[in-house]
């Protein structure tokens, strides 16, 4: 069964008070737009990449908790990383939040199991997965991402 | 007794309603959701279905189904009868003057694009002129913007104030010698606001503009009298008025539904069929082509049955005092803003928690056991005039009681000290 109280703990309602690396970034080089039309949620990912590795990252927007908050984690984890490893993370990331991680295989989550809930919950995985997907079209310089493909 | 007797009827005080005994007529209501009774207040999305309506499903499967309007047989008789008298039943619980105009759809968004294709497609043309407004689910503007983009025909748009009222004293500038059609809401599924259709209708029927209601929020709620309002379209769902889905109604007067074109070719929608010349039916049958959801219809009847055997006037009258009830107890919590503050409403509360996401209002609320909707109810013109992405919905009907609204404030209260 869902448990949604443990979803809303404290490390998540933390991050959605307080969210790390709120804001802008003056000259980014990459950077990209999410929504999600069927809540009318949207946040845009900013970052810098330097020799392949990520040394600023920035998110704002208006969202739910559970979106912020994983938008707050996601910069958090991401920053100092290079490329690679943040896109692999974030195929680790969706994958949890949709139940199909390996939990037999070594993975990178750490912290982030804090959303592991959500794989309950259907109509929420995409609040939490905003931001992976924005991260991903940032490096892709697509511009935009969206919940509904 | 009372049957016969009409006039005693009308002298004795109102019952009390016994929402109780009602609640016992309902087999969901009785369900635990994540270990606590089960709390519905998504009314407005869909209804559940009375335990009457659910046997008259299973008796007409078990004993009387057969295709309709076709063979001779015994059964298929039987159950184009019973079909049939579904239809006269939608008939009487609106008011129709006639049971050819009323025509099965799918449901409300069906209805309107019917009227679309076979109305709109047939005497709009480009330039010409569509009232609607602002408070319209997406369902009453889409079709019409679809038509808009294949004629060239234009969309004006009648705002709402502050309360979420339309402004009717901006509705008659909005006619010109091009208007063709007003399409309006009679109740707004977001906010709850009773539009003011009777004389709305009066307005464009002076000007000799047709109007078409989309009443998919209001017949579960209040008497609806098609004549009474001398509507020229009435569109609503079943399965918000405790039927099934898959069923609605296009209520439609006889002379505007005989002229327009047909909306989809098939069988049972024709008299007769060579590849030189196609005879369409009469109606209603011309706009029902194919198998329509014979079970669902009839279900639907017998749902207009169990409504009006409780009344429709003592419904309305039960669900405004669990509005006031739910509008004092949630405007009294801090933080809460009500969106939608009609002087005229439904038992629709649509508010917004200080600091707080809908979707993590619904979630939460959720583990209570509540069921609330959360979203742009599928408005989002609405949204955007109150500047909200989304709001959270308590939608009631006349078997929810003020014990639940209590549960809905408990659980407020618990989502603000999940914030705090």
């Amino acid at each position: 069964m869902a448990d949604q109280k443990a979803l809303y703990q404290e490390v998540i309602l933390d991050h959605n008070k307080k969210p790390r690396n709120y804001g802008t970034l003056e000259d980014p080089s990459h950077h990209a737009e999410g929504h999600n039309p069927l809540c009318g949620d949207h946040l845009s990912v900013a970052l810098h990449l330097h020799n392949e590795t990520i040394d600023q990252i920035a998110f704002h927007g208006d969202s739910c908790a559970i979106c912020k908050a994983s938008a707050s984690m996601m910069t958090a984890a991401v920053k100092g990383r290079t490329r690679a490893q943040a896109q692999a993370l974030t195929q680790e990331f969706i994958a949890m939040t949709t139940g199909k991680l390996d939990q037999s295989q070594p993975n990178q989550i750490g912290r982030l199991a804090v959303f592991a809930g959500v794989r309950d919950l259907p109509t929420r995985v995409k609040c939490a997965i905003l931001p992976w997907h924005t991260l991903q079209a940032a490096f892709n310089s697509k511009g935009t991402a969206s919940t509904e493909v | 007794m009372n049957a016969r007797h009409p006039d005693i009827a009308c002298l004795a005080v109102a019952p009390a309603f016994e929402v109780e005994r009602i609640r016992a007529d309902f087999p969901i209501l009785h369900i635990e959701v994540e270990g606590k009774p089960l709390v519905y207040l998504d009314n407005a999305a869909s209804s559940q279905m009375p335990q009457s309506v659910i046997d008259r499903v299973v008796r007409y499967q078990t004993t009387e189904h057969a295709n309709i309007h076709r063979a001779v047989y015994t059964l298929s008789e039987r159950a184009t009868a019973a079909f049939e008298e579904a239809r006269v039943k939608l008939q009487r619980f609106i008011n129709a003057p006639d049971e050819r105009e009323v025509i099965f759809t799918s449901g409300t968004t069906d209805a309107i694009n019917l009227v679309m294709h076979g109305y709109g497609r047939k005497f709009i043309k480009s330039g010409d002129e569509i009232i609607l407004t602002t408070l319209e689910h997406h369902s009453n503007i889409v079709p019409w913007q679809m038509l808009a983009e294949e004629t060239g025909a234009i969309i004006r748009v009648l705002p709402i104030n502050d309360a979420g009222e339309l402004c009717l004293e901006q509705f008659e500038p909005l006619f010109n010698a091009r208007t063709k059609l007003v399409g309006v809401s009679h109740v707004s599924n977001a906010l709850g606001s009773i539009n003011p259709i009777k004389q709305m209708i009066a307005m464009a029927h002076e000007r000799g503009v047709p109007v078409l209601v989309d009443g998919a929020q209001a017949p579960a709620h209040m008497p609806v009298d098609v004549q009474d309002l001398d509507c020229d379209f009435y569109t609503f769902s079943g399965h918000k008025l405790c039927g099934p889905t898959g069923i609605g109604v296009l209520y439609g007067k006889a002379e505007l539904l005989e002229k327009m074109q047909a909306f989809k070719g098939g069988g049972d929608m024709i008299l007769s069929v060579s590849f030189e010349k196609t005879v369409y039916n009469t109606i209603p049958h011309k706009f029902e082509a194919g198998t329509p959801p014979i079970a669902a219809a009839i279900a639907l009847g017998a749902a207009v049955d169990y409504l009006q055997a409780i009344g429709m006037d003592a419904i309305a009258r039960y669900e405004h005092t669990l509005l006031q009830y739910a509008t004092a107890q949630l405007s009294a919590l801090p933080g809460l803003r009500l969106i939608g503050t009609a002087h005229n409403k439904a038992a629709v509360l649509s508010f917004m928690l200080e600091g707080i996401h809908p979707h993590d209002v619904g979630t939460l609320l959720s583990q209570e056991g509540i069921a609330v909707r959360t979203g742009h109810h599928c408005a989002q013109p609405v949204m955007t005039r109150f500047k909200v992405p989304a709001t959270t919905r308590a939608s009631f009907a006349f078997y929810n009681s003020m014990a639940e609204v209590d549960a809905l404030v408990a659980g407020i209260r618990s989502v603000q000290k999940v914030f705090a």
